[in-house]
């Protein structure tokens, strides 16, 4: 288990203020300027060191992912952007919540250093329209920074100069897609653009843009003053450092914990939130990644460890770390179905496979809950789940496919049970 | 995008309030100056807030006029995203998240609560005029399921218990502090291993 020695977010719980003065008192803000000074390339290289890998669900090496931001011409008028998304929608998580209402400073701090490292002067954080008190919180936060010199006008006192925005979201699960955010920012519906061009050249404003997820760049501060190494110390190679865990769903004590990558996820289950309700026995399934990742069996459940390769291997993936846990009193198909309404519900609408076949996924699965599909329609369901999968401009297409495929990769048994039982109570 | 409810009978004018103006000053030295059109969302929300929680037609209108962005423009940007309410919401606009994560636990027994306490249907306004509500996607706290947002704040850690008195509430205005309804600050387990305070 993680020691607490090893934290990088010791007020997780909100036991702290957090004003500055408190987070001050936590370690942050200590020494930015030194930390500035060495240079955009030790930052990168050292972030690089780390393995860190994106937290919003894709994985991506921030290290690599900052590397692409193209170098400033000292002539060109092009600003650059840096764009945190706190647009946490993926049903199953909950952490950035709690780092912009008990650790804004360490996002704060994390945004001038990041911004610094990709020649961005302007950072805007995308918040999700429903996080208001969080919003209000970081707006303070933000205010105490600016008052205190921290950032603004030669911030922190490094010569460089920073300026960081709110904007709120409206509501809509697809913002969190980094293209979709970028058009949200511009004023437009959020539907995602095609790629490439990517944002790192063509971003926010046509100008160059890093958009990173907030725990991302949270955890940055801590890299850089406990070094890359230290945090690539924790977990295994690729999958690195610590990682703030949700788990929701039948357990008895529903939490959220800073855990090292690689932990068990029966370790997470059994010891921090207290077991599954009614005991390990009693688990049916888990979602190990917020909703678009497959959901994992029980077999599976006994022995995964929870990082990104891991997950991989097991045909899931880690995601944003959001465990949702299914025990047996749960209809596992009506819990898919429900997701499938989610995905129908926020597909922008812009590309046909997803927009319509959300809506057919969710139908043929509310009609395999009730016992009123033939077998036949498991193969044609999952045939669906392919015209999706791969043909739309942004990966919510495999976001909505995959949890359907997960469900009928270890449930196939099961639901074709139901189905003939029904079909011969109709006979 | 789910499709929306637009109310029959609009306003013919709208125009923001002073306070309101103030605020738009502060917004649009947000964005570049040829960039106003980034305060569109802003400004959607602005309306909403000033107009008793929803925006008329003839808000959107003005924010086209201030911005120098086409009415439509506006317009699908207003429809796009859920949390502008187009018609008249009520003083208490309960929004009942009924996402998987909560629906595991007993989100289906919240939305009964509405329909007993509020109205039989969904985004329809209760008697006495006061409230509505509406089943919603996940809103970001799946660790306090079930849960509800009404106006601003996020009601969490819900059972039928805490709910009707939250229910009771709306009818007499004295609804009880948001966040858990268990006591929890934050997503801390009821019982720790990290974390210990001294």
């Amino acid at each position: 288990m993680l020691q607490d020695k090893d934290r990088i977010f010791t007020n997780l719980y909100g036991d702290y203020g957090f004003d500055l003065s408190s987070a001050k008192q936590r370690g942050d803000w200590k020494d930015t300027k030194s930390l500035i000074e060495k240079g955009k390339d030790w930052i990168i290289n050292e972030v690089k060191v780390s393995e860190l890998r994106g937290r919003g669900g894709a994985g991506f090496p921030t290290g690599m992912k900052w590397s692409f931001a193209p170098k400033k011409d000292a002539n060109s008028s092009r600003p650059h952007y840096l764009v945190i998304n706190a647009d946490e929608s993926e049903p199953g998580t909950c952490k950035d919540r709690d780092i912009l209402r008990f650790e804004p400073q360490k996002l704060i701090e994390g945004c001038l250093i990041a911004a610094f490292a990709v020649s961005a002067n302007v950072c805007y954080v995308y918040i999700r329209g429903e996080y208001i008190a969080e919003s209000k919180i970081l707006q303070k936060a933000i205010d105490e920074a600016y008052a205190n010199s921290l950032i603004g006008k030669n911030a922190s006192g490094t010569g460089f100069d920073f300026d960081m925005f709110i904007h709120m979201g409206a509501g809509a699960y697809i913002c969190g897609e980094e293209t979709a955010l970028l058009e949200s920012i511009e004023g437009n519906k959020g539907q995602p653009r095609l790629k490439p061009p990517f944002p790192a050249l063509v971003g926010l404003y046509g100008c160059p843009t890093i958009v990173n997820n907030v725990e991302t760049i949270a955890v940055v501060p801590t890299i850089l003053r406990r070094s890359g190494k230290w945090f690539a110390g924790f977990g295994r190679p690729r999958n690195t450092g610590t990682k703030i865990f949700c788990i929701s769903g039948n357990v008895n004590n529903p939490c959220n914990v800073e855990e090292e990558m690689g932990v068990p996820l029966k370790d997470l289950i059994e010891k921090h939130a207290g077991g599954v309700i009614g005991g390990w026995d009693n688990l049916q399934a888990v979602i190990p990644g917020g909703s678009s990742m497959p959901i994992l069996s029980k077999a599976i459940c006994d022995t995964i460890k929870m990082d990104f390769d891991a997950l991989v291997e097991a045909k899931s993936g880690l995601g944003t770390a959001g465990i949702v846990v299914i025990d047996k009193s749960q209809d596992i198909v009506k819990v898919i179905a429900r997701i499938a309404r989610f995905y129908k519900h926020e597909s922008c609408g812009q590309c046909t496979p997803c927009r319509e076949g959300s809506g057919w996924m969710w139908r043929m699965l509310v009609r395999i809950q009730k016992g009123e599909a033939e077998i036949a329609e498991l193969d044609m369901l999952m045939d669906v789940t392919k015209q999706i999968e791969g043909h739309t401009i942004c990966a919510f297409g495999e976001g909505s496919s995959w949890p359907v495929q997960g469900l009928l990769r270890h449930f196939r048994t099961e639901i074709e049970e139901r189905l003939n039982f029904k079909n011969k109570k109709i006979a | 995008m789910s499709g929306k409810h637009v109310e029959a009978n609009q306003p013919d004018k709208f125009e923001f309030n002073n306070e309101s103006l103030k605020k738009i000053e502060t917004i649009l030295k947000k964005y570049p100056t040829e960039r106003k059109k980034s305060a569109v969302m802003p400004l959607l929300d602005l309306a909403q807030r000033q107009h008793d929680n929803w925006i008329p037609l003839a808000a959107i209108k003005k924010i086209g006029e201030i911005l120098e962005v086409p009415y439509i423009k506006v317009y699908e940007v207003a429809t796009f995203y859920t949390m502008y309410n187009l018609a008249p919401t009520g003083k208490y606009f309960v929004q009942v998240c009924t996402t998987s994560p909560c629906a595991i636990r007993g989100s289906d027994k919240i939305v009964n609560l509405c329909k007993k306490y509020i109205s039989e249907k969904e985004s329809h306004l209760s008697k006495d005029g006061k409230s509505s509500w509406l089943e919603v996607e996940c809103l970001g706290a799946c660790v306090s399921a079930p849960m509800m947002q009404i106006n601003d704040d996020f009601y969490e850690d819900l059972d039928e218990q805490s709910a009707v008195k939250i229910f009771e509430g709306i009818k007499n205005d004295t609804l009880p502090k948001p966040g858990s309804q268990k006591g929890r600050k934050g997503f801390e387990p009821n019982k720790r291993l990290t974390l210990v305070k001294n």
